[in-house]
């Protein structure tokens, strides 16, 4: 299938279109834009046999991800496994619990992997030659991995007390890393400066309408994995609030392509409360979002102007969900219960999602007895700092037979 | 120049004229494109144009003020 069913660049607020282009702001009211297809023209051509037919990666739904064609860059990203979690189910307590575990996407180890792809792939069609982005520390790898795999130039813009196994995550790809002395906000904004007047593609700002759909593909393999339908529930962590965003239109645009039915899926969000503005206009039942200054071991959640965060608001409310935000302490004894209950060291965002997950099962607002999906977004090998001093240390013994024997006795091994 | 920011103001600014006071204080052209004014919370889509260092005197302004906060949309510099 080669015909493009991308329509245009639409502003959320005021519903100006444009044609496909390096923007995301309306001149007209300042709004965000956001990718619009002609969902009619896959009509009986866009099948679940078809995409079962695909190799497994992000690019088996390549109709409904903004490109020309095949992608330019990140050819093997995405497709990751969905994990029954039987074990974490009964310790929570609940029937059905799956984890989405984009800890191991490819290549970087987070699910930023399917939107710089997506934004890259664009990025090349546009003619760009240098990339860049401002990152909280995923992205900054994954725009570094990705753009030096497609040989590109690529700046990425950080914080400048990110971990260290981000920064190490980026700089070994070569790129050029730039530490800001302030906040992600503070990041962001220089960025939003800088994409101004150089002529780069930043990932997060000019083409972010197109890196913003890449998010989709995360909903789509969760849709597909459980059988072609979408999960009663499902939580996603939030820092602009985009994924829960394109979760839903993923889930929506499945419904309306006849891939899925409509299983009235509700959609949660999930945040530190050190940083948690759109947890905090949720639950206060407003739709303003009151910036804030992020203070969370939860890095890349700590965004404290959230640039979605009224559309995810909305998104969570008419769905049905709710929100919940978790501690720097709660977050840690999520990453250790998701290690110990299914082998899975998720990154401290991650910690943020089940931390909040067992909060609202505690509440009651996630029911017990159907189904839920947890989105993990990153690998717990790059925020090593949060946990280091929460795992138990190696007991050292001689290389003795002995001496183990004597340890053996101590922990009653028979 | 022209420069597009949003101004978001604090509960205790809701009801300032912080505009009206900017274009007394400097020669710019404030053309408000977007707002949203709540009781707690005011959000304004402001497009100042005018002589580059005027333009940007007049940012600097508005940052130092307290209670409002200035989020560049983009730098989008249209000379002459």
């Amino acid at each position: 299938m080669s015909e493009s069913i991308v329509r245009a660049l639409k502003c959320r607020e005021c519903g100006q279109e444009y044609d496909i282009q390096p923007t995301h702001v309306c001149e007209f009211c300042f709004g965000p834009l956001e990718v619009v297809y002609d969902y009619e023209k896959l009509e009986g051509k866009f099948t679940r046999e078809l995409i079962e037919s695909r190799p497994q990666n992000m690019w088996r739904y390549k109709e409904l991800l903004p490109i020309d064609g095949e992608p330019k860059v990140g050819a093997n990203n995405g497709f990751t496994p969905l994990v029954k979690a039987d074990r974490l189910a009964k310790a929570l307590g609940v029937k059905e619990l799956y984890i989405k575990n984009d800890s191991v996407c490819y290549p970087t180890l987070s699910f930023k992997d399917r939107v710089v792809a997506v934004a890259l792939s664009k990025a090349v069609e546009f003619g760009f030659k240098t990339v860049a982005c401002a990152s909280t520390g995923n992205l900054a790898g994954s725009v570094a991995a990705n753009a030096a795999a497609a040989g590109l130039e690529s700046y990425v813009f950080i914080p400048e007390d990110l971990e260290q196994g981000k920064v190490l995550g980026a700089g070994i790809f070569g790129t050029n890393i730039i530490g800001i002395k302030g906040q992600y906000d503070d990041v962001n904004r220089l960025c939003s400066e800088v994409a101004g007047k150089y002529g780069w593609a930043f990932v997060n700002v000019n083409v972010r309408p197109f890196y913003a759909e890449g998010s989709k593909s995360m909903g789509y393999e969760i849709m597909e994995q459980l059988g072609w339908k979408a999960p009663k529930h499902v939580v996603v962590p939030m820092a602009s609030g985009s994924l829960c965003t394109k979760i839903d239109k993923s889930i929506k645009e499945f419904i309306k392509l006849g891939l899925i039915e409509d299983n009235g899926t509700a959609v949660y969000g999930a945040q530190a409360t050190g940083c948690s503005p759109i947890s905090k206009s949720v639950k206060d039942g407003t739709d303003m979002i009151h910036p804030v200054k992020a203070d969370t071991i939860a890095k890349s959640l700590a965004i404290g102007n959230p640039a979605d965060g009224f559309y995810a608001n909305r998104v969570i409310k008419e769905s049905g969900g709710w929100c919940e935000d978790v501690t720097d302490e709660e977050v840690i004894a999520a990453m250790k219960l998701l290690a110990e209950t299914e082998g899975i060291f998720a990154e401290t965002a991650g910690g943020v999602t089940l931390g909040s997950a067992i909060k609202l099962i505690e509440s009651g607002k996630l029911p017990k007895d159907e189904s839920i999906v947890l989105c993990i977004t990153g690998n717990g090998l790059k925020t090593q700092e949060a946990v280091i001093n929460e795992v138990a240390k190696p007991r050292v013994i001689g290389a003795s037979l002995k001496e183990f024997d004597v340890l053996a006795e101590a922990d009653g091994v028979q | 120049m022209k420069l597009r920011v949003y101004l978001n103001f604090d509960k205790e600014k809701v009801t300032e004229p912080v505009i009206w006071q900017l274009a007394k204080e400097f020669d710019v052209i404030t053309n408000i494109r977007t707002a949203e004014v709540k009781e707690d919370m005011g959000l304004v889509g402001l497009e100042l144009e005018g002589k580059t260092e005027v333009v940007e005197a007049a940012v600097k302004w508005l940052e130092a003020f307290d209670g409002v906060h200035v989020e560049p949309i983009e730098q989008s510099i249209v000379e002459g």
